[in-house]
């Protein structure tokens, strides 16, 4: 194969979003496409609805914590299959963690109702317009988002575990 | 009664609120649903999940890549081996492993067998919750029977953690070999016993045809995979999409339903037997083939030494040393592999940072995302139907909550 999806869709996606495509690259099999916030919403649904496109199944929605890059430490990670040509790919979008405010696609996608409110509940990432944006698997008044890098595994008061040697 | 006292009658019309769960002995694991009853008829519902959630993923960035397979156990517990090799695969990707076709075809043993259990628990449990004890009855012995091939392969029969980053941990004994004969000879007629049970029983028709119906669009829309899917009329099968394991090279077919309700699902769970049936028969003859006693690939850097080695062989010593203490060098990136578990497609999304474990571990849960149309699927229908809609698209709790 001389063009890969990742310059088939990268093209696309560049030609018609322009500066709003923030990087593009390969992972493995996957071609990984980090896009901008503002654009976010309107790039999944070019891809689902147009007809050169058709990434209609949304396979899976998850957040990402990196503490250390400044301005857009928390991220959503989609990825999307287009069932009849067998062609999956990856966006990703990152955010502020002072305001992780990222539109919901549940309008777009159904299914992401209980995936993004599932990654509400560990990394608080406000999905705006989700109609149901509550915690999932947690406890109702649990405070703090446990899959943030902070959050620790254990109780941090415990002080008959020593994880020097074990832990990550 | 004059008219007027009749119309506030229907506007003052009470509903009852039903808790069905989280303890309910007819849902089979711990669900919670809150349904606004009319009567008999479910007007709508909630779920609530999350009752035993066990916050693996968080668990996952703080343990080594080979510590992390006993946590997938735990996910969908009645075919855990799928699970397993799930988790060695991707792994595996990320490392750039290739694996032996020998192991390949012995973890494809593996994974329909497992398939067939969960199929099994299934449809008899939808038997069950007609009514129709017998057929459980006499299919369950047959688990059992899987169960003890499982036992003999890596000790364990429910969590079973079998298989290595890098192949499988022993070889298949020959007894194993001998256990699985018996199972396919055991399992034909039992199956064909099962299926004259329920599968053309007008009284079992009756009650499952058109009880908790999806279309092909909703099903798609809500994320569905797996039987649940293809009893909708839509034959995504990851076996066949994205072939693993080379499954490519095996013959079978996928079965379709056509209404989604929960006589197709249970149709594609019983087809889908035999087509796991075949798929085992011609991985045996494909083992044969093969150069014998081959079970891992030569991988020192992830693959435990034998324990012999481990004390006599200074090498061995410092590859056993860095596996356990996690030293060994992983690159970095970021992968998806997805296998069709039991309920679906079973997703690994992993990134490495280069670490000792992952930086970020996230499991597509096939049940956590089709559960999510349930009460969609059960409005407008009676109660027990709804107890057979959960039953039928196979919900398994430790799945669900993760």
């Amino acid at each position: 194969m001389t063009t890969t999806l990742l310059d088939t869709v990268g093209e696309k996606l560049k030609t018609k979003f322009g500066e709003g495509i923030i990087s593009s690259e390969q992972q493995y099999d996957f071609p990984v496409f980090t896009v901008n916030i503002n654009v976010i919403y309107d790039v999944l649904k070019f891809l689902k609805e147009d007809d050169e496109m058709g990434y209609t199944f949304l396979t899976t929605l998850c957040g990402l914590h990196y503490p250390n890059h400044a301005g857009k430490e928390i991220g959503v990670m989609y990825q999307l299959h287009n069932m009849q040509k067998n062609l999956r790919i990856r966006l990703k979008t990152f955010v502020s963690v002072n305001e992780p405010k990222v539109p919901t696609v549940t309008t777009l996608f159904p299914t992401a109702n209980w995936m993004e409110r599932q990654e509400y509940d560990f990394f608080g990432i406000q999905f705006t317009g989700h109609p149901n944006l509550k915690r999932i698997l947690n406890v109702d008044d649990m405070v703090a988002f446990p899959m943030r890098k902070e959050f620790p595994l254990e109780d941090g008061t415990r002080d008959d575990k020593d994880d020097k040697m074990f832990g990550r | 009664m004059s008219k007027d006292k009749h119309i506030t009658d229907i506007e003052e019309k009470e509903y009852t609120t039903l808790n069905l769960g989280p303890t309910h002995p007819a849902t089979h694991g711990i669900f919670q649903n809150v349904l606004k009853m009319d009567g008999e008829i479910v007007i709508e519902g909630e779920s609530t999940v999350g009752y035993i959630h066990r916050a693996f993923e968080k668990i996952a960035e703080h343990r080594p890549y080979y510590q992390i397979t006993i946590l997938t156990d735990r996910l969908n517990y009645c075919s855990s081996p799928i699970n397993n090799m799930g988790w060695h695969l991707t792994v595996e990707k990320l490392l750039k492993i290739e694996i032996p076709k020998r192991v390949q075809y012995l973890r494809v043993i593996i994974m329909e067998l497992a398939r067939i259990s969960d199929h099994i628990i299934c449809n008899s449990v939808v038997g069950v919750d007609t009514g129709a004890m017998t057929g459980f009855l006499y299919i369950f012995q047959l688990r059992e029977n899987i169960y003890d091939i499982f036992e003999e392969l890596c000790g364990a029969r429910l969590t079973t953690n079998i298989g290595r980053i890098g192949g499988l941990e022993r070889d298949f004994t020959p007894r194993a070999w001998e256990l699985i004969d018996i199972f396919i000879k055991k399992f034909e007629p039992a199956l064909k016993e099962f299926e004259n049970l329920l599968m053309r029983n007008r009284i079992f028709m009756d009650r499952v045809i058109d009880c908790g119906p999806i279309t092909a669009e909703k099903a798609l829309a809500y994320g569905f995979t797996g039987p649940n899917l293809r009893a909708a009329g839509v034959d995504y099968d990851v076996r066949v999409m994205n072939p693993y394991c080379s499954y490519e090279e095996f013959d079978f077919t996928i079965p379709v339903g056509t209404n989604g309700d929960t006589y197709d699902r249970f149709m594609v769970r019983e087809q889908e037997m035999w087509e796991s049936l075949k798929i085992v028969k011609q991985a045996i003859e494909k083992v044969k083939k093969e150069p014998a006693g081959v079970f891992h690939a030569d991988v020192p850097e992830f693959y435990l030494p034998p324990k012999e080695e481990v004390y006599n062989n200074m090498e061995a010593l410092i590859y056993h040393f860095k596996i356990v203490m996690g030293e060994s060098d992983v690159p970095v990136g970021e992968v998806y592999q997805a296998v069709e578990g039991g309920n679906g497609e079973l997703g690994f999304y992993l990134i490495s940072d280069g670490g000792r474990t992952p930086y970020r571990m996230h499991i597509r849960r096939p049940c956590f995302i089709y559960y999510q149309a349930y009460t969609d699927m059960i409005k407008g229908g009676m109660l027990s139907d709804a107890i057979l809609t959960m039953s039928s698209m196979n919900v398994i709790a430790g799945e669900l909550d993760a």
